[in-house]
């Protein structure tokens, strides 16, 4: 909304819209603000709630009207909700599955993303419609199979299924995701160093991937987010063994650790624990994830 | 990668076609693989199932339609169609209109704005069980947050998690804290339009509204339109929430069509029955899909083409 100041255009249209154009901002001013911070404590309210609760105490937790800053605040929730049960090992578990699906999926995703970016072969684009055809399909119809498969090859029980897909393309939003961003990078780079006969494989590895840091770190991001959310892989192939649990599955059934007295003020220290890596990474990497969104919401 | 190049200069073939195309099926054959063996091969295996009765013990039994036939007969199913039903049909819309208007707020330009966005954001990448958790708090009948605000403002507690009329509409509630989600999808469109469109048209007499309806909504469609297959095909396959924090109840209120799904095959280990489920709900998202792409997508606009027939 531009203040255009005093014009006479002698267009009566125009005129009389800067005028309500004027009069218009202050009134459109003070509404955006009302929405903009009425809006953003209901959307701060149950974060906030989970921050308050995890520092109160046992029975603080159940006082009506509730206590907002709780006085004295309970950091020792924190560490007791951690040991009572090991959320140690859990992290250890979650850590080895994220690092290796990292190095798998960037490693495949870029190799499939550059190929339909930069290598015309027949067929390609049928096969890249492919591609997002899988976005697009129910997770749960492969569910019920691939849990039989793994269960007959024995990879129920250990990490394996929640690994090995990595490796094989990393999923079709990080291919999509390569294959833009590739295709935005100049093709001359590739011609240039054809001419002084640097093969293929070498101008992939050499030139193209390491210009390509923002948007690998967008699938990094992406990457761990996944991993550290994922609930259902965990809950289907590492229920059996406590001892195997991420801390998706820990935070899950931490809930049902209290015989009979639940510990809402340990349930939330224990869920803040989660969270924050989450908005830490995001807050790291602010710049690239949202751009990533982007070019996916708009492209899509 | 010498190896590669090795390979590559064995084979040689003749043309630069040829080399290209064994190039890039080299480079894509980790798709290729993975597309095979754990997307096209569990779904084929999923279609085969589905005429057997098997539970992972004994051999499987052939039963032809006898699965096909019990899905008639079977209300739980009916149940979770009609739940996931009217999740959808609330959350995807009211979120998308929800998240469409914050965006166009978050547009608003000053410099506190990034703090905003930020904020609202924030909530949509929560994980999965951390929210469940949480909600499953804030939803307490007696110390929960909403009944204590509601009652602050004087009305009465309401038994959100335990009555089946309002278990649902709790979940609706806890999935339009995410919009922000929605939102930074709208706000990157929304910041591609070209400021010198709207000053044209508000030199033509446009107020906002005008300019929202001639100039916003049809060059943001195509991003409505995809956030709305995402929204739709997303709300379908709904399972933590419902597993975490109701288990379905009460009295299967929330019982979510993939959580009926994950119970018959990985509870009860009816797993003929579970692959059809399980395609069932591929033919109805498909279904769904086609639908909006034929119905809807004339009414998206595109800048290049202009409007699809």
């Amino acid at each position: 909304m531009s203040a255009l100041g005093r014009t006479q255009t002698g267009r009566p249209n125009a005129d009389r819209a800067v005028a309500r154009g004027i009069r218009d901002d202050k009134v459109w001013t003070v509404f955006v603000w009302i929405m903009l911070v009425g809006g953003g404590i209901v959307m701060a309210l149950p974060l906030l709630w989970l921050l308050t609760s995890s520092l109160k105490t046992e029975l603080g937790v159940f006082r009506y009207p509730p206590q907002w800053i709780p006085n004295p605040p309970q950091f020792q929730n924190y560490v007791e909700a951690w040991t009572k049960k090991p959320f140690g090992t859990y992290l250890w578990n979650t850590f080895v599955i994220l690092m290796i699906n990292e190095v798998g999926i960037i490693f495949s995703a870029s190799l499939v993303g550059y190929a339909f970016a930069r290598i015309d072969f027949p067929g390609r684009d049928l096969l890249f419609s492919v591609v997002l055809a899988t976005m697009m399909l129910p997770g749960v119809v492969t569910l019920i199979p691939r849990f039989v498969i793994y269960s007959r090859i024995g990879w129920v029980n250990t990490i394996l299924p929640l690994t090995v897909p990595s490796f094989f393309g990393g999923g079709a939003f990080n291919i999509f995701l390569l294959r833009q961003f590739f295709r935005s990078l100049p093709a001359e780079l590739a011609d240039a160093a054809r001419v002084d006969g640097a093969s293929e494989i070498g101008i992939f590895w050499r030139i193209m991937m390491p210009l390509t840091k923002p948007a690998l770190a967008t699938v990094a991001v992406f990457t761990f987010i996944g991993v550290w959310n994922d609930y259902m892989g965990p809950l289907l192939y590492l229920s059996k063994d406590v001892k195997k649990y991420t801390v998706a599955l820990g935070l899950a059934t931490f809930r049902n650790a209290f015989a009979g007295r639940t510990r809402w003020d340990l349930i939330m220290a224990a869920s803040t624990m989660m969270v924050a890596p989450v908005v830490l990474i995001f807050f790291l990497a602010q710049k690239n994830f949202v751009q990533g969104i982007a070019v996916s919401g708009l492209k899509g | 990668m010498s190896v590669a190049t090795g390979l590559l200069g064995r084979l040689r073939p003749k043309t630069r076609r040829g080399r290209n195309a064994l190039l890039g099926y080299l480079f894509i054959s980790p798709f290729i693989l993975g597309f095979l063996f754990f997307f096209l091969g569990p779904a084929l295996t999923a279609l085969w199932l589905m005429f057997y009765d098997w539970n992972m013990i004994r051999e499987p039994l052939f039963v032809g339609l006898g699965n096909f036939t019990k899905l008639f007969r079977d209300p739980l199913f009916k149940q979770s169609l009609k739940v996931t039903a009217y999740y959808s049909l609330v959350s995807v819309p009211v979120g998308m209109v929800m998240s469409f208007l914050l965006a166009l707020l978050m547009n608003y330009k000053t410099r506190a704005i990034a703090f905003f966005r930020t904020l609202y954001y924030i909530p949509s990448i929560v994980p999965a069980v951390a929210n469940a958790v949480l909600w499953s708090f804030i939803f307490n009948t007696e110390f929960g947050l909403l009944n204590a605000v509601l009652r602050g403002i004087g009305l009465s507690k309401i038994k959100w998690l335990q009555d089946p009329e309002w278990a649902m509409p709790a979940l609706i509630i806890m999935s339009l804290w995410g919009i922000g989600g929605g939102m930074v999808i709208y706000l990157a469109g929304l910041q591609g339009i070209p400021e010198p469109l709207y000053e044209a048209a508000e030199i033509d007499g446009a107020g906002r509204l005008a300019k929202l309806r001639h100039i916003t909504i049809p060059l943001m469609s195509p991003v409505i339109f995809y956030n709305l297959i995402m929204g739709i095909i997303g709300s379908f396959q709904v399972f933590t929430a419902g597993f975490l924090i109701t288990s379905g109840g009460p009295q299967n209120s929330t019982l979510f069509y993939v959580l009926y799904t994950y119970r018959t095959g990985i509870q009860y280990f009816d797993m003929g029955y579970a692959s059809v489920l399980a395609w069932v709900l591929f033919l109805i998202i498909l279904a769904f899909t086609i639908f909006v792409f034929r119905y809807v997508g004339g009414m998206v606009y595109y800048e290049d083409v202009g409007e699809r027939a």
